[in-house]
């Protein structure tokens, strides 16, 4: 583990200490929060997966309407029996908070399409046709839906990715890294501490010494 | 916010969506996908189906778009049928999130 480039101070020990509990709760809090964007990712996902089936099913269903339509029409009756649609969809792009992930919210109105939303006449179009465009409009909500999810779980996992890295990044660096310069500058502190006691005791030595020495002198001169 | 609604492919796939109000944009050369969903983006269109046969044809479009909140780029089977292209997707927005795929066992 890499040590902290710091003064072994006083001063820079309380930062430290003060620095180690914002990571540790900022790890716990973040911790929580990729758990439970975890659940709700894979709920998500789960829905999203089924919806997705029933929704390529549906499309290539409607798929085959059209194949049939396409044997039984000319290509130039086909394309142009679509070319002029009746029905518009305008999207309406809300959004929603997510657990601090916006999410796009999509719902749909469709406009024209009066009564029905064939945008043809019946004459030169065949039966297969008309079943086939209305089973798209069935679909239509689904897709919506499928497109929100799809979207939503792509922005979970980008977020998911993000918290995990800063959670691995706080557990095994930064938490490390703080207690191990912290542990640092304790020791410095207590070799420091302990090299100013033997100091004091061996001047305290020294002066003693002097007083006995002069003592001595004094008797000396005395007897 | 007002937005709308693209599908991207192939014409004998798409031509149908158009008959219910979808914005239909039929790709011919394979090399203009890019240059679509680019003009697409710009013009904030909210979601853009995309058949997974033209999507075969422009590796790393879906990723390139997938961060930002939109357009939602989707992937729809075309006429031929489905490529997995989709379910792909989604097992690899799985392995992003949890680091490893357990969708599916």
């Amino acid at each position: 583990m890499a040590l902290i480039r710091v003064n072994p101070t006083r001063m820079e020990l309380a930062n430290l200490k003060k620095k180690l509990r914002t990571s540790q709760k900022g790890h716990k809090l973040l911790k929580d929060k990729r758990d439970d964007l975890m659940k709700k990712f894979l709920a998500l996902v789960r829905e999203n997966q089924e919806l997705r089936k029933i929704v390529e099913e549906k499309i290539m269903g409607v798929y085959e309407g059209f194949v049939i339509a396409g044997a039984v029409m000319s290509p130039e009756a086909l394309d142009e029996a679509l070319m002029m649609p009746k029905q518009r969809v305008e999207l309406e792009v809300g959004s929603q908070n997510l657990m601090s992930v916006v999410v796009p919210v999509f719902s749909f109105e469709t406009s024209g399409g009066e009564g029905d939303n064939y945008s043809y006449g019946f004459v030169s179009t065949s039966g297969e046709l008309d079943s086939s465009v209305a089973a798209l409009a069935d679909v239509l909500p689904y897709m919506l839906k499928l497109a929100q999810m799809e979207k939503s779980a792509q922005l979970l996992a980008e977020e998911i990715e993000k918290t995990r890295r800063t959670v691995n990044a706080l557990e095994y660096v930064r938490i490390p890294n703080l207690q191990e310069t912290i542990r640092y500058i304790r020791m410095k502190l207590e070799e420091n501490d302990r090299g100013n006691t033997t100091r004091l005791m061996k001047v305290k030595d020294m002066i003693v010494q002097q007083a006995i020495e002069e003592q001595k002198a004094r008797d000396e001169m005395a007897g | 916010m007002r937005s709308k609604i693209a599908v991207v492919g192939e014409k004998a796939s798409v031509m149908g969506f158009r008959a219910v109000g979808f914005e239909v944009f039929e790709v011919e050369e394979p090399a203009d996908i890019f240059s679509i969903v680019e003009r697409l983006v710009k013009e904030a269109y909210g979601v853009v189906f995309i058949t997974e046969q033209a999507l075969a044809k422009a590796p790393g479009l879906l990723d390139k778009y997938k961060d930002t909140r939109i357009p939602a780029i989707i992937p729809i089977p075309g006429r031929d049928g489905t490529l997995g292209i989709g379910m792909e997707n989604l097992r690899k927005s799985v392995e992003r999130a949890v680091g490893a795929d357990i969708l599916n066992h």
